[in-house]
């Protein structure tokens, strides 16, 4: 009886280490918190309504960002974890963590800043960006990107569920190479929780990549051709397109290990005919392509800044999108260079080299372009611009070395060092996440209607180039001694210890620098008025989405021009304004919960899957079933605004915009630290002096 | 006025099915490429048996040639589906995807009837690398094919009730490719786990 | 707001990135004083290769990228909005030749860069004997549940998390895995790294040139004593390596069935442990252990397994 209604699960899964309990309390006391503050201000309503069940996919780009600042926060303790262990663990000592836990953490770190980290900042901005840049008024089925904003929190939970429940994560490194994730090798639920996790979040995935494919193609504003698209468009696009042709591999792989694990198959066991390797080369199709997945969009966004940062269009603009088509394609065939040293023979390692060697062409078509753009330009010195110069030192010695990785015989001896490490870290780093702080600087006016803190903005940004320089130039020098990843331990006679020690103290410089980051935020919000966007165009910017107010309005355009050139809102701002038409009525989706329900009961089949629960697998399965045929043959879909709604609307919100735009806006007036501290510090004084006075009553 | 923004609703639909067939080909695409990692897979581990029987002794043609032709005619019936939808002929809609429904769950009833024979007789999935190939790729078809039934007959009954309907026509259309789809992906199995079985 | 003071913060900027980047240099340097740098510290024929080939590869790349990101940062200090001396000019217009030529560049770079590496591949291929006057020397490695097993076939003895190599004599070392997942078997020093796997037997050919102890380790993760699974390489004279070989026939602890059992179950960190004989065909036993019995033999016996 207990075993039908628990199944595996059992008095054991609960929290009983210091790790897990701490993790357990942190969660629940930030869900208290949260739920605490909602209730008090009575907002319950008022969230479910306008943010939880919203279709608008500029509110769930918002909402991607807040999860995947959340889990940005919890993959960076994880890095810092896992280098106090490094920079402690050497000869005698053994650090504070097992090396059980320690493999756990990694794994997460990895799982956590790929896919709810990276992909969710990734999918926040073509959500936000993509519909105003093509002058669409909303997502081809608002339904599907709902679905896969909430299957994505579905797989953050799971990811983060161990806490509570099992006190184990996958210990197997972040892809879980097979036969270490067999149940032989790894019979918790650790690789459980990580199929899931990664399997729920990527079908969203999927989704999401399908229903961006059918924007863009099928979407656009009237007149703009693929040729005149924005960069940033062309960018998600291809990623979106490689999205759909690498999850579906994912999709597979995992299954056939869940079936392995579950159903007692022999895909990839050590016994009775598995085949790891295949294993190996299933994953690697999908993850190497996923790392181009973060990339484009990531080029995109530097293209972008390139251009309206130094007042001209962008140069070679074919060259540029030729280079991420060549990208996307190439990235397709070059997974076997991950393993070079399972040993396929000299012919086979030297075509993927080549292949690998190839994708360094499209890749430095596009740093030509962006020089050409900056030639003869009036290049401004915006926080977007610096993460843009920070990039390009960072990713490209992290391409330098990826391309020396190309090379066999150099790989025999770089591969599973810290060399490889330190190589990726600067890629996705310095090309992704450098791409997404970037992105955000630029586009947070279009968000939240006031610009971002220039000056701390410049602090956090020099805290992540010394740290990140801090960190990773040990790590290279690490590898070249001979660090394999992921040691717990290492003896002293290596003399490793004293660039862990420094690894770390970079790592807590770039803490610093998100800490820095969290307060621009901040500070920005104090200061909003002042910084207030009234424009909609804070950057004299060249792409449709400078076009419309700052937050812009649920369907983004009132009237959608006809374009006749790339950069079209500069254009149109060259010839005097937007052309004037009348307005139209408008077709707005209604609002969905279809999505929540579907994406808890998938939560709940593959919580089931985890613990063997087969009642509740059912439960989940037959969920999922009900609410999809209960949305699909729902046809009150969408509602209506009326053209006089509309130009309601529009005259309210053209009153803010035909305010006078700022004059000549000086980086000094921003609020500098200092002044940030003082005001925080007066602000907690007056809370304690609010407090004895009414002790003093 | 009236008559402009009639006009502007039916593009607006008009535009609405364009995309979703579009999306559906793209999602169909995903599929296949999922199906394409278990052939490659059935193809890698075939040879890995560990004693059980070769496939050809397993198999029987005749029994997976049934099969086929029902699918290749269930496929047929649901055009036929679709040429009344057309025309807007709700009982004939009715009566040709329902001889579809009825078809499907022939194969399907055949198929497990298969792997219950297999079962029986001790070859199952955890024998070896090749039957968990085996079984993976061929069950997945059938759940495809099972999903295609509830979708079909949700559909059916909406029709019932409600009518041809746009909406419920479209998604006969999706409904269809699908069906196609399964089809044609059939006719890869067929050809690569049975028939080269026996060459 | 002066545009000056604007430059001024720039220049401080990029001075102190400078300084911050050299200081990190020397410290580097500096703590890697007398540390075995085994990339660079190559004891080995192969391993002297492969960071020749890394150094030339790496030379030729900063080639390019050096003069790159030296145009892409002056452009962008040339010109920055408040250089009034630069000439800004939003039409500008540019030649075909250069569209041309961004694509060619790179391109020819990589074309030459596949011409060193497609032979070097081929060269350095682990499976590739090497050739010398003297007769190889055979190791046949097992990765076991956190420590290494060395075969010495045809001295007819076995060693646990120790490796004995004579100088200046090539070696073929087999690998394979016996309940363990993927390890991958490097000795940075001497050789490139190479993935030992249940089922499977991998060759990696190396040759020592320069006695001495040199580290060796599974750079692949394997599980909780992954970080304890070292074993040292010990390149000695030939008369060394005769004399040690006595040396452990007369331990007397022979590598029976029974004593591999228990070193299969797992254990972390392990000492090392010397045996005087080990079983015939033992590695081959462990290979055959994760083969099909039927594929190999043809199509024999249906009916036994039908019962």
């Amino acid at each position: 009886m207990k075993e039908f209604l628990l199944g595996k699960l059992d008095a054991h899964a609960l929290p009983h280490e210091w790790f897990t309990i701490g993790g357990t309390a942190a969660f629940i006391l930030g869900a208290a918190l949260i739920i605490g503050l909602i209730t008090w201000k009575k907002r319950w309503t008022w969230l479910w309504k306008e943010w939880l069940t919203s279709v608008d996919p500029k509110k769930i780009g918002i909402m991607y960002f807040i999860v995947a600042g959340f889990m940005l926060l919890r993959g960076g303790l994880d890095a810092i974890m896992i280098w106090l262990q490094q920079a402690l663990s050497s000869g005698d000592s053994y650090g504070y963590l097992s090396a059980d836990h320690f493999q756990q953490i990694f794994t997460a770190h990895g799982n956590i800043m790929v896919f709810f980290v990276a992909m969710a900042f990734i999918f926040g901005l073509i959500n936000y960006i993509v519909p105003l840049q093509i002058g669409a008024r909303d997502l081809a089925s608002p339904f599907l990107n709902t679905l896969g904003f909430w299957l994505y929190v579905a797989g953050v939970v799971m990811v983060n569920m161990f806490f509570a429940l099992g006190g184990e994560y996958a210990a197997t490194g972040w892809l879980a190479i097979a036969p270490l994730s067999g149940t032989q090798f790894s019979p918790g639920v650790g690789v459980d929780y990580w199929i899931w996790s990664l399997q729920v979040s990527g079908i969203g995935t999927t989704l999401g990549a399908i229903n961006f494919i059918m924007t863009i193609l099928k979407m656009r504003a009237p007149g703009m051709t693929l040729w005149k698209m924005p960069l940033f468009t062309w960018g998600s696009l291809c990623s979106m397109i490689m999205a759909v042709t690498v999850f579906p591999l994912l999709t597979a792989t995992l299954f056939l290990l869940f079936f392995d694990r579950y159903l007692g198959m022999h895909f990839f066991t050590t016994d009775l005919g598995g085949n790891a390797m295949m294993y190996t080369n299933l994953i690697w199709m999908w993850g190497h392509p996923e790392v181009y997945i973060l990339m484009l969009p990531a080029f995109g966004v530097f293209s972008e800044i390139v251009s309206t940062f130094s007042r001209k269009r962008m140069a070679y603009y074919k060259s540029n999108i030729l280079g991420m088509l060549g990208v996307s394609a190439f990235a397709l065939s070059v997974w076997l260079h991950h393993f070079f040293t399972m040993g396929a023979g000299a012919n086979v390692n030297a075509f993927f080299g080549v292949m690998t060697m190839i994708i360094a062409i499209p890749t430095s078509v596009l740093v030509f372009t962006w020089i050409a753009t900056m030639y003869k330009g009036r290049i401004r010195f915006g926080v977007p611009m610096l993460w843009f110069l920070g990039f390009i030192g960072v990713f490209s010695v992290g391409g330098l070395a990826g391309v020396l990785l190309a090379v066999p015989p150099a790989d025999f001896q770089l591969h599973n060092s810290l060399f490889l490490v330190a190589h990726f870290h600067t890629m996705v780093i310095g090309g992704v996440l450098f791409g997404i702080f970037a992105g955000i600087n630029y586009w947070f006016p279009k968000i939240a209607g006031f610009r971002l803190n220039e000056r701390i903005g410049r602090y956090a940004f020099w805290c992540w180039i010394v740290g990140f320089m801090m960190s990773f130039i040990p790590m290279y020098t690490l590898g070249i001694m001979g660090a394999t990843r992921r040691l717990d331990h290492y003896d002293a006679s290596t003399g490793w210890q004293p660039f862990y020690v420094l690894m770390l103290i970079g790592g807590i410089i770039i803490m610093i620098g998100v800490a820095l980051q969290l307060v621009q935020i901040i500070a920005s919000i104090m200061q909003k008025q002042r910084l207030r966007d009234t424009t909609g165009d804070p950057w004299d910017g060249r792409t449709l989405e400078w076009a419309t107010s700052s937050p812009p309005p649920p369907y983004n355009l009132a009237v959608i021009p006809e374009i006749t050139s790339r950069d079209a809102f500069f254009e149109f701002k060259q010839r005097g304004g937007l052309p004037r038409a009348k307005y139209e009525a408008i077709h707005m989706p209604k609002n969905t919960a279809a999505g929540i329900y579907i994406s808890a009961f998938a939560f709940l089949a593959s919580f089931a899957f985890v613990w063997h629960i087969t009642w509740l697998i059912v439960v989940g399965i037959v969920g999922i079933i009900v609410c999809f045929i209960a949305r699909t043959f729902n046809d009150d879909l969408e509602y209506t605004l009326s053209a006089a709604e509309v130009e309601k609307i529009e005259k309210n919100r053209l009153k803010d915009v035909r305010s006078e735009p700022r004059q000549g806006r000086d980086d000094d007036e921003d609020m500098g630290l200092w002044e940030f501290i003082k005001i925080v510090v007066t602000w907690a004084l007056g809370l304690i002096g609010i407090r004895r006075r009414s002790h003093g009553n | 006025m009236a008559t402009e923004q009639g006009h502007v609703a039916e593009s607006h639909e008009a535009q609405a099915n364009d995309r979703i067939g579009f999306g559906f080909w793209v999602y169909l695409m995903t599929d296949l490429l999922m199906f394409a990692v278990l052939f490659a897979t059935f193809a890698v581990l075939r040879s890995n048996t560990f004693g059980t029987p070769e496939y050809h002794e397993l198999f029987s043609l005749p029994l997976a040639l049934a099969e086929t032709l029902i699918l290749l005619t269930s496929s047929f019936t649901a055009g036929l589906g679709m040429l009344a939808a057309g025309r807007g002929d709700k009982v004939q809609v009715l009566t040709w995807f329902g001889i579809t429904f009825l078809l499907g769950l022939t194969f399907l009833g055949l198929e497990l009837k298969e792997f219950s024979e297999f079962i029986h007789e001790g070859y199952t999935w955890r024998s070896n690398a090749s039957l968990s190939a085996f079984f993976t790729l061929v069950g997945t078809h059938g759940l495809h094919i099972t999903s295609g039934l509830l979708w079909m007959g949700t559909a059916l009954v909406f029709i019932w009730k409600r009518g041809l309907n746009a909406p419920l026509v479209r998604k006969l259309t999706l409904l269809s490719l699908f069906w196609h789809f399964l089809d044609v992906v059939w006719v890869f199995i067929f050809t690569i786990v049975y028939l080269m079985a026996f060459a | 707001m002066s545009k000056k003071r604007e430059t001024h913060t720039h220049v401080k900027m990029i001075g102190s990135i400078v300084l911050v980047l050299a200081g990190l240099a020397l410290l580097v340097a500096f703590l890697l004083q007398g540390k075995n740098v085994a990339l660079f510290h190559p004891r080995g024929m192969i391993a002297h290769e492969q960071l020749r080939l890394m150094l030339v590869t790496g030379g030729l790349l900063l080639v390019v990228a050096v003069p790159t990101l030296v145009l892409l940062f002056s452009t962008a200090w040339k010109y920055r909005e408040s250089n009034h001396r630069s000439m800004h000019d939003p039409h500008v217009r540019y030649s075909k030749l250069l569209a041309v030529g961004m694509w060619l560049i790179p391109s020819t770079f990589m074309a030459l860069l596949a011409f060193i590496m497609w032979p070097a591949t081929h060269k350095l291929e682990p499976q590739k004997p090497i050739a010398a006057d003297v007769k190889p020397l055979t190791v046949q490695v097992v990765s076991l549940p956190w420590k290494w097993l060395f075969i010495y076939p045809d001295q007819n003895i076995a060693t646990i998390n120790h490796l004995q190599l004579p100088v200046d004599t090539p070696v073929r070392l087999q690998l394979t895995a016996d309940e363990m997942p993927m390890s991958s078997f490097w000795v940075p020093n001497l050789a490139g790294m190479l993935y030992a796997m249940t089922g499977h037997s991998n060759t990696l050919h190396l040759i020592a040139n320069t006695p001495g102890d040199y580290p060796g380790s599974s750079a692949e993760i394997n599980g909780a004593g992954f970080a304890g699974m070292k074993f040292t390489a010990r390149v000695g004279s030939s008369e060394d390596f005769s004399r040690w070989i006595d040396t452990v026939r007369a331990s007397g602890r022979p590598l029976d069935a029974a004593e591999y059992e228990k070193l299969l179950k797992p254990s972390e960190n392990h000492p090392g442990a010397l045996y005087s004989a080990a079983e015939t065909g033992m590695y081959d036993k462990v290979l055959m252990k994760y083969m099909d019995p039927s594929g190999s033999e043809g199509h024999m016996h249906h009916g036994a397994h039908h019962e």
